[in-house]
């Protein structure tokens, strides 16, 4: 996995540093994105695409949120609503401030995968974590032999980032996305994600795989893939639990051995494929 | 240009049969091509024929009274289209609607029926290739099912 980055987006891992909202725009129904810019003049926060911040919604909470693309002064976070700390920051106008601690967690380990085929897989706001890694593809496309983007989502009205998947497909990445449910008007593809793996062009053998989603969607895309002759040491999967603290430290998101905010939440499959299968882990 | 036997052998669904099971499964089928629009079976109609997809799009809908057609998945080049012919009362439980130019291959069921009962190690081998699909099918399905992208609370 990556390394540790070097500048911190504030003094102190548990410290909440003030960034601005410089920029909110929302993605569908539920989701938003918030372009945050430091507060102060000189803040700045080294970031690699896997790794993600604790954002804080002042007298509401703190969430984790991935780091969805941007620059170190310019840091994007796409969000969804799902409860009072995530609709907070969805509320937040341009101009408002967040509390930022951050980044934490390790990267995906595209460093390694130089060479190889890539299939990047992700369910419903999976992508988001995602996103700067693809970015980050495109931008060093001939390190790569053929890469795939594998992007599932429940309906055609939760699709995210719809400029970027034509951006995609521009820079030479084979882009398949399919919906769990579609009226007749839809012309895309209607199933779930894993059923995308058999429109891979890639050779299994050398291909390196990136998954992000539901838990369960990550399961049967790993063994998707196993079929296809991926091996399970070059699958990496991004993982959610409950962080708090997000310096392995106050152990709510403890996964059996393992710290997801600490030791991930980006993991190595055959990793930590036992421990998902474990009861109220 | 390719014999048929040669076409099916390169499906997924038969890449392993013996030469001789394709030439049996390839004296039941034919080249056929549909547009857009067009229909491969429709729900309720006899299931005489399934389809191995060569190239092209179709959605398999069910057609809910009083809401219309709903889609629940698409299939394209390299899947099947249809396991009723197999099983009583063969019956087609769905419509297949072309999205893109389809070409595939038909099988007559009656045909293939009679085949597999007169040699088990054939319909044995095809009864595998199905039940990979089925399998597949009922896994994909399940996800659905359990609305993993959907709201919790």
């Amino acid at each position: 996995m990556a390394a540790a980055t070097e500048r911190a987006c504030g003094t102190s891992p548990l410290l909440p540093h003030a960034w601005r909202v410089a920029e909110a725009w929302r993605e569908t129904g539920d989701v938003v994105t918030l372009a945050l810019e430091p507060a102060a003049g000189d803040g700045a926060c080294d970031w690699q695409p896997g790794q993600f911040n604790m954002l804080y919604a002042f007298g509401v909470g703190e969430v984790p949120i991935s780091v969805s693309g941007g620059t170190s002064r310019r840091l994007l976070h796409t969000i969804r609503e799902v409860g009072p700390v995530t609709r907070a920051l969805g509320a937040l106008a341009p101009g408002s401030i967040v509390g930022l601690r951050g980044p934490f967690g390790t990267a995906w380990p595209l460093r390694e995968a130089r060479g190889r085929d890539l299939v990047i897989a992700a369910g419903g706001i999976g992508l988001a974590p995602l996103r700067a890694l693809i970015d980050t593809v495109c931008r060093e496309r001939d390190a790569f032999g053929q890469v795939a983007v594998l992007y599932g989502t429940r309906s055609p009205a939760d699709q995210l980032y719809g400029p970027d998947l034509d951006r995609w497909r521009r820079a030479g990445l084979q882009v398949e996305m399919t919906v769990d449910h579609a009226d007749v008007d839809w012309r895309g593809p209607v199933g779930v994600v894993t059923s995308l793996v058999r429109r891979v062009r890639s050779d299994g053998q050398r291909t390196t795989a990136f998954l992000c989603g539901p838990e369960i969607m990550m399961r049967f895309m790993a063994r998707e893939l196993e079929q296809a002759g991926v091996a399970d040491s070059h699958v990496w999967v991004s993982l959610e639990r409950n962080m708090q603290c997000a310096t392995g430290h106050c152990g709510h998101c403890q996964l059996g051995p393992v710290f997801v905010c600490a030791d991930g939440p980006v993991f190595a499959w055959q990793h930590v494929r036992r421990l998902l299968t474990v009861r109220a882990l | 240009m390719k014999s048929l036997e040669e076409l099916i052998g390169e499906h997924p669904l038969l890449a392993g049969f013996a030469p001789a099971h394709l030439a049996l499964v390839a004296g039941c089928g034919s080249n056929t091509h549909y547009g857009p629009g067009e229909f491969l079976c429709r729900a309720g109609q006899p299931a005489q024929h399934f389809f191995l997809i060569r190239r092209g799009t179709v959605a398999l809908e069910l057609e809910i009274p009083g809401r219309g057609p709903f889609r629940f998945s698409t299939v394209t080049a390299g899947d099947v289209v249809g396991w009723s012919w197999l099983i009583p009362p063969y019956e087609w439980q769905f419509d297949a609607r072309v999205l893109e130019d389809v070409s595939a291959i038909r099988f007559d069921g009656a045909c293939l029926r009679g085949k597999c009962d007169a040699d088990p190690a054939l319909g044995y081998a095809l009864m595998k290739a199905f039940a990979g699909v089925l399998v597949k099918r009922f896994m994909e399905t399940r996800l659905q099912l359990i609305d993993v992208y959907g709201r919790r609370d």
